[in-house]
């Protein structure tokens, strides 16, 4: 954990003396590429507002709930702790609430039970597929996604998987 | 695709309210679910100011092209559909650089940086193939270590915080290996239907 605090000084110190031995004029190359962030920024909003009222829109109802209700009976039939499915389809939609509901989990079943290293694996190896989608999309304005977003959920799928498989085999 | 899933998740979610008598929290949420992207898009465009400025640096020094060609082999076969030394390249490192190490704030202003130069390769405001293999690694999350998740394990009490690294480190290989995998069959479908 200590290690991390020096990274991005580190970083920082790095990129300014190489900069300045090559007598690059950095305070103006910071403040031209800074600048860049701006539009980025703004161009997002449209995106990111429009994807995610809809999610929580969906989860506020309690329609998200009641989806994970009703395919809880196939999770058993494949095999999965079925205390893991919320936090295994929501994992995509919200990072938020993922992140809430492995808290949750971990706290409920303790972080060195097998359900506590399930949540800590399946939250450290996946990512919030849709939120990346939308920003890195709507960051350069692309509204057709082609194939990423299925690409995208199904590696959600293995990652999913491939945490439930490695966690049984090295914890249990 | 995404217009129906975007649809779909509101239609189901007020229709849903409607029955279950949840119409108040969906108005609630609706509210300040624009108040949260507005907070998200500020805190970003700040981290966007700092990192795009220090990349920008770091471009003009010559590290980014020394990061693209360090790696250059590996990341060539990945993404055969971008020419030699172009600058999308070095953007795309220092992105997977950056989570590798968990530098989560980092990684997005690279990430979208590669984003804009592989969008001015392509020329269209279609997702480009380069575009959607470098979001297929983005989703599988390329994370050495976890650090939220051990911070939560810490807060928990756990006797060994870091025990999941490794399995996590595994996982994420699987994962990532996966999505590149079938981003190259869906590749593939594209080509054989002559989508590209």
């Amino acid at each position: 954990m200590s290690i991390s605090i020096w990274i991005i000084p580190a970083i920082i110190l790095l990129i300014l003396l190489t900069a300045t031995y090559k007598r690059v004029p950095t305070y103006e190359k910071f403040v031209e590429g800074g600048k860049e962030g701006i539009d980025i920024a703004i161009s997002l909003l449209p995106f990111l507002i429009g994807m995610m009222v809809s999610i929580a829109i969906f989860r506020a109802s309690g329609a998200m709930e009641a989806f994970i209700t009703l395919v809880k009976p196939l999770t058993v039939l494949l095999g999965m702790p079925e205390e893991i499915l919320p936090l295994a389809l929501v994992r995509p939609l919200s990072g938020t609430a993922a992140l809430g509901m492995t808290s949750e989990l971990i706290k409920t079943y303790g972080p060195d039970s097998f359900i506590g290293y399930l949540a800590s694996v399946m939250q450290g190896s996946t990512d919030t597929t849709f939120y990346i989608l939308t920003v890195y999309f709507g960051a350069v304005g692309i509204k057709k996604m082609g194939d990423a977003l299925k690409v995208g959920l199904a590696a959600d799928m293995i990652g999913i998987i491939a945490s439930i498989i490695v966690v049984t085999i090295l914890f249990s | 695709m995404v217009n129906i899933i975007w649809s779909l998740l509101a239609v189901v979610g007020i229709v849903f309210a409607a029955f279950n008598g949840t119409m108040e929290e969906v108005n609630k949420a609706i509210f300040s679910t624009i108040d949260d992207a507005i907070m998200i898009t500020l805190t970003m465009m700040g981290v966007l100011i700092f990192w795009l400025g220090l990349t920008r640096i770091a471009e003009e020094a010559g590290l980014l092209r020394g990061l693209a060609a360090l790696f250059r082999p590996v990341v060539q076969r990945i993404f055969p559909d971008i020419p030699k030394d172009h600058p999308a390249m070095g953007y795309i490192l220092s992105n997977m650089t950056a989570n590798l190490f968990g530098l989560g704030n980092a990684a997005t202003p690279m990430g979208l940086k590669a984003m804009k130069e592989l969008k001015q390769l392509h020329g269209k405001d279609t997702a480009s193939r380069s575009m959607i293999t470098f979001l297929a690694i983005n989703t599988s999350s390329v994370t050495l270590i976890p650090t939220t998740v051990i911070a939560i394990r810490m807060k928990y009490g756990s006797v060994d915080p870091t025990a999941v690294v490794g399995a996590a480190i595994i996982a994420t290989t699987i994962s990532t290996t996966g999505a590149l995998l079938i981003d190259r069959y869906f590749y593939w479908r594209r080509y054989r239907r002559g989508a590209e």
